[in-house]
């Protein structure tokens, strides 16, 4: 099956719902006249990232007409949009949905919530307590947030799980501008290059990494959104910083070629995993 | 107590032993591997800084610029960076001698202006400042120096008032550490892009961005006296400093490390002293804490609140 997927490169307004929807709107739009099949925004989209104490102010829960409003918006090509979301009993949760069909079929809450350095996201949001694939009109199909793509455990899981295509809305900050190594550019778009890179190619998945840009209170999201084939290769690159819809075909046979090239996914063993991580989780309980 | 009001012109006090005279020796090799370390990719960090200026300026509903222009590398290196985010006829540079100033200084502002094409606008602050002194002849240099910073700080926000334009920050993170600028004076503004730039660093993207080589070479001077310089008052080069701050701060090495690293202990005690005591600076005043929900400890928005 070919179909066009997309990354909205964008920058969303802090805290300002009502320009955020405009902007998502906007974006599908541009995006249905490309003939895009898939779109994947970056995280927290609908609401800007350092939010703070504005959590519970833009917060917004499954059944209610903002997220109904957005799902409307996945009629004619599937979305994944980001953002806070407020459980029944009130917890916040840095959240994205994956709507198809103009139904919400999907929701990741983030598990790990960077808070040390400039982050301080578990201050003000609860811990997502699953990961899960799930099935898409692509296939099956797994989201992680930013910094929990950061662990491979969790990347580990959504593949074994089935996951032929992970999605990973993303805000990262730009740092690190040292020419020490040589080389040049963003030390941490280095680092996010090899992480989807390996992911891409260890689980021979295709991978949607789409990251914002734009500034908020002097902090830079550098953009650099990616789509990357079974084989770990790059399809598409956006620019670095600037507001951009980056589109690729990807065709899911290429899994299969891969999976031919790589039988990594055949050789995978379970039961060795889950004998030695119960090993070292009866050490640690010692 | 003039360690509680540290400013350009009393970081002597600190190192106003026999050897005041002579700089702080470092072994090459430790600043060459710092200064290595510290080498940013200049297209790339003057392309984060313009867009940095041009995003928050632009969000709040601002084309406009206005920066004090000394004559130094900082002012030249903030003016250049306004210039590219904003477009040259948006920024305002505004020249303030006092009458003691080196006339160099002025002229190695307007050539700032000159070859980055912003405007200029010429303040003598020594009406001004005589006026008040007139009252406390017998003021020291801590207090005259700290007058200036505060008056030039007073036009450059009569100017932003004026012109509706944003005052651009012209402090690096080295003095910003070390503590050693004016609290409401030269550390006060809307927007500063160079902030986190240790000031080896200012000079290497000065050249990148071109600034006139007669600012980047000169020895950076508070310009009170004939003859002052930063580095004869701080006791050692700023290659010096950044090594040590570098270490200490980004890359978080303990002093044990330090010391071990080859770092004479006088100069890591002495700049960890600096840090700590200007910490204040660097801080909002500090609130009385009585309600459930006081400023900045538990009521937290970011400045860019809905923008």
């Amino acid at each position: 099956m070919k179909f066009l997927a997309a990354a909205a490169q964008i920058g969303p307004r802090l805290g300002n719902l009502d320009a955020n929807r405009e902007l998502l709107a906007g974006e599908v739009r541009k995006a249905e006249a490309e003939g895009v099949d898939l779109l994947v925004f970056p995280e927290l989209s609908l609401t800007g990232y350092f939010l703070k104490d504005m959590v519970p102010e833009v917060a917004i829960r499954r059944n209610t007409t903002a997220i109904r409003e957005i799902a409307a918006l996945s009629e004619n090509l599937s979305l994944v949009v980001g953002f806070v979301e407020e459980s029944g009993r009130h917890g916040f949760f840095n959240s994205a949905a994956y709507f198809e069909g103009g139904e919400l079929l999907h929701v990741h809450r983030k598990v790990y919530l960077p808070t040390y350095g400039l982050f301080d996201e578990n201050r003000y949001v609860g811990r997502g307590d699953k990961v899960r694939a799930f099935d898409t009109r692509f296939g099956r199909a797994a989201i992680l947030i930013c910094e929990d793509a950061w662990h491979p455990s969790l990347a580990g899981v959504a593949s074994l799980d089935g996951a032929d295509l992970l999605i990973v809305p993303s805000a990262s900050p730009a740092r690190g501008v040292s020419k020490a190594n040589g080389e040049g550019g963003l030390a941490i778009q280095r680092v996010w290059q090899s992480l989807t890179r390996t992911y891409a190619a260890a689980y021979n998945q295709h991978v949607v990494f789409s990251n914002r840009v734009g500034y908020e209170d002097g902090i830079n999201f550098w953009g650099g959104s990616e789509i990357l084939a079974p084989s770990g290769e790059p399809l598409a690159r956006a620019e670095r910083g600037s507001e951009q819809l980056l589109v690729t075909e990807v065709d899911t046979a290429n899994v299969r070629r891969a999976r031919i090239a790589s039988p990594t996914l055949r050789d995978e063993d379970l039961h060795l995993t889950l004998r030695e991580l119960r090993r070292i989780q009866r050490s640690r309980e010692g | 107590m003039s360690d509680l009001h540290a400013n350009k012109f009393s970081l002597s006090g600190f190192f106003n032993n026999p050897s005041y005279r002579r700089l702080v020796l470092l072994d090459e090799g430790l600043i060459e591997d710092a200064m290595a370390e510290l080498e940013v990719d200049g297209d790339l960090a003057a392309g984060l800084l313009a867009g940095f200026i041009k995003d928050e300026v632009s969000k709040v509903g601002v084309k406009k610029l206005v920066l004090g222009l000394s004559g130094g590398i900082d002012s030249a290196l903030s003016a250049f960076l306004a210039a590219r985010a904003m477009g040259p006829e948006n920024v305002t540079g505004v020249i303030m001698p006092y009458r003691l100033s080196n006339p160099q200084s002025e002229a190695d502002a307007r050539a700032v202006a000159e070859k980055s094409n912003i405007r200029i606008e010429i303040v003598d602050i020594s009406p001004q400042v005589d006026a008040y002194f007139e009252r406390f002849p017998d003021a020291d240099n801590l207090r005259r120096g700290n007058k200036m910073a505060r008056e030039r700080m007073t036009i450059l926000y009569d100017h932003s008032a004026m012109l509706g334009a944003l005052v651009v920050g012209t402090s690096n993170k080295t003095e910003l550490l070390l503590g050693y600028g004016t609290l409401f004076g030269d550390m006060a503004s809307a927007v500063n892009p160079i902030g986190d730039l240790f000031k080896t660093q200012v000079r290497q993207l000065s050249r990148h961005v071109g600034v006139p080589a007669q600012v980047v070479e000169k020895a950076p001077s508070a310009d009170l006296w004939v003859g002052q310089t930063d580095e004869q008052e701080l006791g050692y080069t700023y290659e010096v400093a950044d090594a040590v701050l570098y270490r200490m701060i980004d890359c978080r090495y303990t002093r044990e490390e330090l010391l071990g690293e080859g770092f004479p202990p006088e100069l890591v005690d002495g700049i960890q002293r600096l840090v700590q005591r200007s910490q204040y600076k660097r801080r909002l005043p500090l609130i009385a804490k009585l309600s459930q929900r006081t400023i900045d400890r538990d009521f937290r928005y970011a400045r860019d609140w809905g923008l």
